[in-house]
């Protein structure tokens, strides 16, 4: 999980929870990273440790708020010596250290402790401060009452004396806790990423939390009172914990942060493991970072944000293959001949042809399908197989399935379907998906970042978001392929690719010996 | 409700001697119902009583404690596991079952240094979902072990028990998100 993701004197700064005794969660630190790209990094020393009572057991997660003058403040959760959760304030000893090396944690902590009527173990993930119409900031905190969900509101003008709303800003029951909540404004312009004070009549504000119960991470947009701190959804059934996901794959503990340098929001999400523990710690590390996403608002639905890889992941593009119009018809699988399988960007764009022979299929599967891309159905599933070997054995189907071919009128989904990702059986194997708004006048399509066992897959421009892990045991390195495939059973597919290599980011230690 | 069983406690053994003990009983059975509310939720409803009961922690326990002596119940399986795992090892199996038996070992110290380790202290930090998935972890290298065998396994008693064991404390956890 992510902590304070920030800009600062030409450097992107990465937090992370980290555990430098083992591949499991425990002993939790901030681990720190540093990129000029978001996509080159490099490991700094951790930077804070638990050292005081305060978050002896613990330095949670928090986020970084830039103040005008330029100062960078952090709140984070720290867990007590008594295992209490409680807000704390840190900051770095040396603003005009780009590096951002040291950090302090201010003498007064903890600055926010559980309210009366908080229990101390649901009170956590402080977000990025907003300025309200007073001109004081407000910090969002999730926690829950019962099993409602609910960011309580806290405002201060020092961020470290903070007082709190009497109304929350939002709760949703049935829920459960809410954690690594997110609060933002994006402009229904669509174009460019918010400042996090923003608010006017062309923004609409996301609400996002991560559901403890599920592990999802949830999302609504709607309107923000600044009035009264509070916000209400544009559609209440599909409201946060209930609705739209950021991400209907492997993700969690997402958060948002607003890079003034290209004035982008950029989205962070963490990919925990799905194989053993066993496994885990024989390869000696555990957890992913997904190559991070811009955020904008969808303004041709109008109901949903886009994410989408940033662009600096293209610098990673080495060389590439076209595939033009190639044509698989129903019940088959058309390899594609690239060099390697295991490290590229795809792009494809997908055109249907209805036959006009006898109708066979059945069209009562509209969703991912029980048995995923072995369900057959009248308009899918049709798509990739990525990370698949010669024989598939292997493989993990990417796909969309329609109702009808008329675009406009379909109900789509998009999925993955890892059930024949692997040959070892210790390892989960869902089925992942979401459904997909496609307008009338649109191009089907999708772009898939694959990296040997992580799979992002975006469709419809990033409408829909899936992130997968896979442990193949054949189809690695040299032996894994890429095929199309189309198991629908009464259209031809023809489908369109760029796919490119993509090279290693050399993820590495900062070169302090050396000059940078 | 409590104040008024303690009133009527002491009243009643103020005048007769007898059967005070009913209401005083009232508030041990509630302890007693916590264990039979929280195993009720549980694929083991039977097992699950009988650790909790045969824990002296368990009469004073909210659901976190109860799931922390579930978590011991792990470790103390997996020890004995291992333990049993060593000795099969020294009698020298043939290459097959040495395999398997190796296998098996590695994936009991990670239910050990990852799955129990990992669950206390979610459950003392209250971040119940890691705990969860250790449980849900350890039911899985159980399964594994126990499938890591051509033959016949001479673990299946102790990787069915820790199976059981596993899914009954992920339900307990459950109960706490």
């Amino acid at each position: 999980m992510f902590v304070g993701p920030l800009y600062h004197m030409g450097w992107y700064h990465l937090f992370y929870q980290y555990n430098p005794d083992s591949a499991v969660w425990g002993n939790i630190t901030w681990g720190h990273a540093v990129s000029r790209d978001m996509i080159h990094w490099l490991y700094l020393p951790i930077a804070m440790v638990p050292s005081k009572w305060y978050d002896i057991n613990g330095v949670w997660t928090g986020s970084a708020t830039l103040l005008p003058d330029g100062k960078i403040l952090m709140l984070y959760t720290g867990d007590t010596n008594d295992f209490v959760q409680v807000q704390n304030l840190a900051y770095p000893t040396n603003l005009s250290d780009p590096l951002l090396l040291d950090w302090v944690k201010y003498v007064g902590n903890p600055i926010i402790v559980p309210p009366p009527g908080t229990h101390q173990k649901n009170f956590r993930d402080p977000t990025t401060g907003w300025i309200g119409l007073d001109g004081k900031w407000r910090v969002a905190i999730g926690s829950k009452k019962g099993k409602t969900g609910l960011s309580l509101v806290y405002k201060t003008i020092d961020f470290i004396n903070f007082e709190l709303n009497d109304h929350c800003l939002h709760a949703v029951p049935g829920t459960g806790m809410w954690e690594c909540v997110d609060f933002y404004p994006v402009s229904i312009n669509g174009s460019k990423g918010l400042d996090t004070s923003v608010n006017g009549p062309y923004v609409k504000h996301v609400l996002k939390a991560s559901m403890d119960d599920t592990r999802v991470d949830s999302y609504a947009l709607g309107t923000y009172f600044a009035e009264n701190d509070t916000w209400v959804p544009d559609n209440p059934l599909e409201d946060v914990g209930i609705g739209l996901l950021l991400d209907y794959g492997r993700y969690y503990a997402s958060k948002t942060f607003y890079d003034q340098e290209k004035e982008r929001r950029i989205l962070w999400g963490w990919v925990n493991e799905t194989d053993t523990e066993s496994d885990d710690l024989r390869k000696g590390w555990a957890s992913l970072q997904t190559i991070p996403r811009t955020v904008l608002f969808d303004d041709k639905t109008g109901t949903s944000l886009l994410l989408w890889p940033i662009e600096e992941v293209e610098s990673l593009r080495l060389s590439s293959d076209e595939f033009e119009g190639v044509v698989v018809k129903p019940g088959s699988v058309v390899p594609l001949n690239i060099t390697l399988a295991t490290q590229l960007d795809i792009f494809a764009e997908f055109e249907i042809e209805s036959l006009a022979s006898k109708n066979i299929g059945k069209n009562n599967i509209i969703d991912c399908g029980k048995i995923g891309a072995r369900d057959r159905s009248a308009f899918g599933p049709f798509g990739l197989l990525a990370i698949a070997d010669d024989s598939l054995s292997e493989q993990t189907p990417i796909y969309f399935r329609l109702s009808d071919t008329t675009l406009g009128n379909t109900t789509t989904f998009f999925c993955v379907d890892e059930r024949r990702s692997s040959k070892a059986s210790d390892v989960a194997k869902p089925i992942y998906g979401g459904k997909v708004p496609i307008l009338s006048g649109e191009k089907l399509s999708m772009r898939v970042l694959v990296d040997h066992s992580i799979i992002e897959s975006f469709a419809q421009g990033g409408r829909t978001v899936i992130t997968s892990r896979v442990y193949p045991t054949e189809a690695i390195y040299g032996a894994a392929r890429l095929f199309l495939f189309n198991n629908a059973t009464d259209i031809n597919i023809k489908i369109s690719l760029k796919i490119w290599q993509l090279n290693s980011a050399f993820i590495r230690p900062f070169p302090f010996d050396q000059s940078q | 409700m409590k104040t008024l069983s303690l009133i009527f406690c002491t009243l009643v053994m103020a005048t007769i001697s007898m059967p005070a003990g009913t209401n005083c009983r009232v508030i041990q059975q509630n302890k007693a119902n916590l264990i039979e509310e929280t195993c009720e939720q549980t694929p083991h409803r039977d097992l699950c009583i009988q650790y909790l009961s045969s824990d002296p922690r368990s009469t004073d326990a909210d659901v976190t404690g109860l799931a922390l002596i579930m978590v011991k119940v792990i470790k103390t399986k997996a020890n004995k596991a291992l333990d049993k795992i060593h000795q099969l090892l020294q009698e020298s199996p043939e290459p097959g079952q040495k395999e398997a038996l190796s296998s098996c070992a590695d994936r009991y110290k990670a239910i050990l240094e990852a799955d129990v380790a990992v669950a206390i202290a979610a459950l003392q930090k209250g971040n119940p979902k890691f705990a969860e998935d250790g449980a849900n972890d350890a039911a899985i290298e159980a399964t594994s072990c126990e499938n890591s065998f051509s033959g016949k396994s001479p673990l299946t008693n102790e990787n069915n028990a820790m199976h059981d064991v596993a899914a009954t404390t992920g339900a307990i956890v459950r109960q706490l998100l």
